[in-house]
């Protein structure tokens, strides 16, 4: 317990920094666009409307598909200035991320800022043309200091709203202390999860003191106040902006979100470190998220598969040997992107057929061939996408496979389904922990119907032919059994005696000396 | 409104009255472009209203509201300088002004930085009259001006303004429903109905030799009351 919260701890400043810089920034950004359209708003019933409707419908998209729509757009925008001006950007990490926390922190400040200035007494509006203003002094002078309350009011829902909705910006590969929920929730460390959730509720209920501090300020017209708060929130951020800032020659280690990548990706820094550079993870990523940013020079190097390579990235639906796949994928990748496959690290991450040990004994069955003939008496359970897959059709077709039923479950529960007897097989990772502590057998493919996902090291195109790297990862490189991955995985996922990936990934270099 | 035909000469009283949704409210409005005529310009001193940009010649006219529509996020100090303020006077200036305004309506120095919600609803309009004349204007536009303040208030905000207009040799129209009010304070009344005017000349023209049956029974309810008071005290005299 005391070590993995110590463990937390130690990149907090990182995730709070990260975390702090974003959020203040997409509120700045949206706070202006609001004052501007809730401006806008109120001086033409016509643009009034569409401004709070888009607001609105902004709202109602879910923050987490908010920034996942945010990447194509950006991919293709990036795209069409690359062709324009010969240089485009990264449609990941900290732009989407901020575009799209600006968008929700839109609504409260543009609703209460029109509803502000549009419930003030008319006679107001009357006497300051009366005294010879012009719509412009009219609006700075009074209209927008007597609606101000509402707008402050507006600005500390939006940032109780952004501060939450930023923890939503990890899988777009942007750090955040929603980089302690989605790993922790992956790998079950329920320490993790509540250190983020009680760090992201803690800045935002400071954030939002501070703001009350200014909003009472306003209303009350104590300048005093409102300097107070805003130079405590300056403080704040500036001090974060700061943290951001050195540790210039960092490599910076992807990670997908589940458990083997964590633990290697500790592992690819924990070497960065024993040959002298600096490391820093990124974990969390979402499945291609990762490719996309590292050939975008966002992450250094990550460990991907090659399988999961040849058909997201590549988009090829054939299939080759095990490591004729690689070296057609090694010269693919550096062609297409500049990207460097260092190397396989010895062992597979494939989409497989499992059994209960005694259970494939009983019934004399050692691959998916054996399994063909007795499918028909049998139930097979899988996790939610595995019948969307490419692979069930090429496995069905490749063995005639037929099962008397089959049934659908998350991860965890279908682990318990075969244990417990209420299947007979079950879709698993080679590489998952869970398959030994199960004590299930992998089902052999004879036939090779299912792509190989071996793990590869994959470097950024600036680190092609990074020495320091090459140093680091080279005595990795098909020195990674298996057995020994699925144990490390094990010592995450386990119910009891649960170790953090750090020291899991301590654990596996330990095994590979 | 239409055919109005209103020619007032420099440093005169006129009461605007007339019953509700006549036009009267309208009519003052059109003089300093709060609202525009259809047809038909408003000169001051020959020149077309039309000539400059309304916030520029609203500058030059003072406005006293029927609501009285000070701002409430700014002191009484703020709120009679807010006209000079936008024709950028320097500050000492100001200063100095909203003192000499302040002490003109009668109300302590001190007052300048309460803000409006401090004050009682007679401070408040006397504020607004401040207001109206910080830039030194010739001209002065009143819509029911005196409406909301209790009789006592009233009777002594309208003598001190009738005042005022003398000492600050203004031209001055006041709209006002109430025609005691008129008769009392004004050189000059105009009655409107339906958005014409159905009746102009000084307070003892109207209330003497009227052939309009209306504006005969409107002018006359100040006298009627006038006997009735005088009666009431007759009855009960000792």
């Amino acid at each position: 317990m005391s070590e993995r919260f110590a463990a937390a701890l130690s990149v907090l400043p990182e995730y709070l920094s990260a975390h702090v810089v974003l959020s203040a920034a997409a509120m700045a950004l949206g706070f202006s666009l609001s004052v501007l359209l809730a401006i806008a708003a109120v001086r033409s019933a016509r643009v009034r409307w569409p401004v709070l409707l888009f607001a609105s419908i902004v709202q109602t998209v879910p923050g987490l598909a908010l920034l996942a729509l945010f990447y194509p757009l950006l991919l293709a925008l990036s795209a069409l200035s690359t062709r324009l001006f010969g240089s485009g950007f990264s449609a990941l990490g900290f732009l989407p991320s901020l575009l799209a926390l600006a968008l929700y922190s839109m609504l409260p400040v543009i609703r209460n800022g029109v509803t502000g200035i549009l419930n003030l007494d008319p006679a107001l509006g009357e006497a300051a043309r009366g005294v010879g203003m012009t719509d412009w002094q009219r609006l700075v002078r009074v209209e927008l200091p007597l609606a101000a309350p509402m707008f402050m009011a507006g600005i500390r829902t939006a940032a109780v709203w952004v501060i939450g909705a930023a923890t939503l910006s990890t899988p777009v590969g942007q750090t955040s202390l929603g980089n302690y929920i989605f790993t922790g929730l992956q790998t079950q460390n329920w320490v993790d999860v509540t250190f983020g959730c009680v760090a992201a509720a803690a800045l935002a209920l400071i954030v939002d003191q501070l703001l009350a501090l200014m909003e009472s300020g306003v209303v009350r017209r104590r300048p005093l106040r409102i300097g107070a708060g805003a130079a405590l929130l300056a403080v704040g951020v500036s001090f974060a902006s700061f943290a951001r800032i050195g540790g210039g020659d960092t490599y910076v280690i992807g990670a997908k979100n589940f458990t083997e990548q964590f633990v290697l990706a500790t592992l690819l820094s924990d070497r960065i470190r024993d040959e002298g550079g600096a490391a820093t993870q990124r974990p969390g990523l979402g499945s291609t998220v990762a490719y996309e940013a590292l050939a975008a020079g966002e992450i250094d190097a990550y460990v991907d598969y090659s399988g999961t390579l040849w058909s997201n990235v590549l988009h090829r639906t054939d299939n080759l040997p095990r490591s004729e796949l690689i070296n057609d994928l090694r010269a693919r990748l550096a062609e297409r992107n500049g990207v460097r496959l260092l190397g396989t690290l010895g062992f597979e991450n494939a989409y497989t057929l499992a059994m209960r040990a005694d259970r494939a004994r009983e019934l004399g069955i050692r691959t998916i061939a054996d399994l063909a003939m007795r499918a028909r008496g049998l139930t097979i359970g899988a996790d939610l996408e595995f019948f969307a897959r490419p692979e069930w059709p090429a496995l069905r077709d490749a063995y005639g496979l037929e099962f008397a039923s089959r049934r659908e479950f998350s991860p965890t529960f279908m682990y318990s389904a075969v244990a417990e007897g209420e299947v007979d097989v079950v879709t698993a990772f080679s590489s998952d922990g869970r398959i030994a502590a199960n004590d299930l057998v992998v089902l052999d493919d004879p036939r090779r119907a299912i792509l190989s996902y071996d793990a590869i090291v994959l470097l950024a195109p600036s680190r092609a032919n990074d020495p320091l790297l090459a140093r680091a990862f080279g005595p990795l490189l098909d020195a990674i059994s298996v057995e020994v991955m699925r144990e490390a995985s094990l010592r995450v996922d386990r119910d009891t005696d649960k170790e953090s990936p750090a020291a899991a990934a301590r654990w596996l270099e330990e095994r590979i000396r | 409104m239409r055919a109005i035909d209103l020619a007032v000469p420099a440093r005169q009283f006129v009461a605007i009255v007339g019953e509700s949704g006549s036009g009267k409210t309208t009519l003052l409005k059109i003089v300093n472009r709060l609202l525009e005529p259809d047809t038909g310009e408003v000169r001051i001193a020959g020149e077309s209203t039309r000539a400059q940009p309304p916030h520029v010649l609203r500058r030059r006219i003072g406005y006293v509201f029927q609501r009285v529509g000070l701002f409430p996020h700014l002191t009484v100090a703020e709120n009679i300088g807010v006209t000079p303020e936008l024709l950028r006077w320097d500050h000492e200036r100001i200063t100095a002004r909203v003192a000499e305004l302040l002490t003109l309506v009668d109300l302590p120095l001190e007052f300048g930085s309460r803000y409006p919600a401090e004050l009682s609803g007679g401070q408040r309009q006397r504020v607004g009259v401040a207001r109206a004349l910080a830039a030194e204007p010739s001209i002065l536009l009143m819509d029911e001006p005196f409406g909301a303040l209790d009789p006592l208030t009233r009777d002594a905000l309208g003598g001190e303004y009738r005042r005022l207009h003398e000492r600050l040799g203004l031209t001055t129209l006041m709209v006002t429903h109430d025609v005691l009010e008129a008769v009392l304070l004004a050189d000059r009344i105009v009655v409107l109905r339906a958005g014409s005017i159905v009746a102009d000349g000084t307070p003892r023209e109207l209330m003497n030799d009227q052939t309009d049956g209306a504006v005969r029974a409107l002018m006359e309810t100040p006298r009627r009351q006038a006997l009735r008071v005088a009666s009431l005290l007759d009855d009960h005299a000792p």
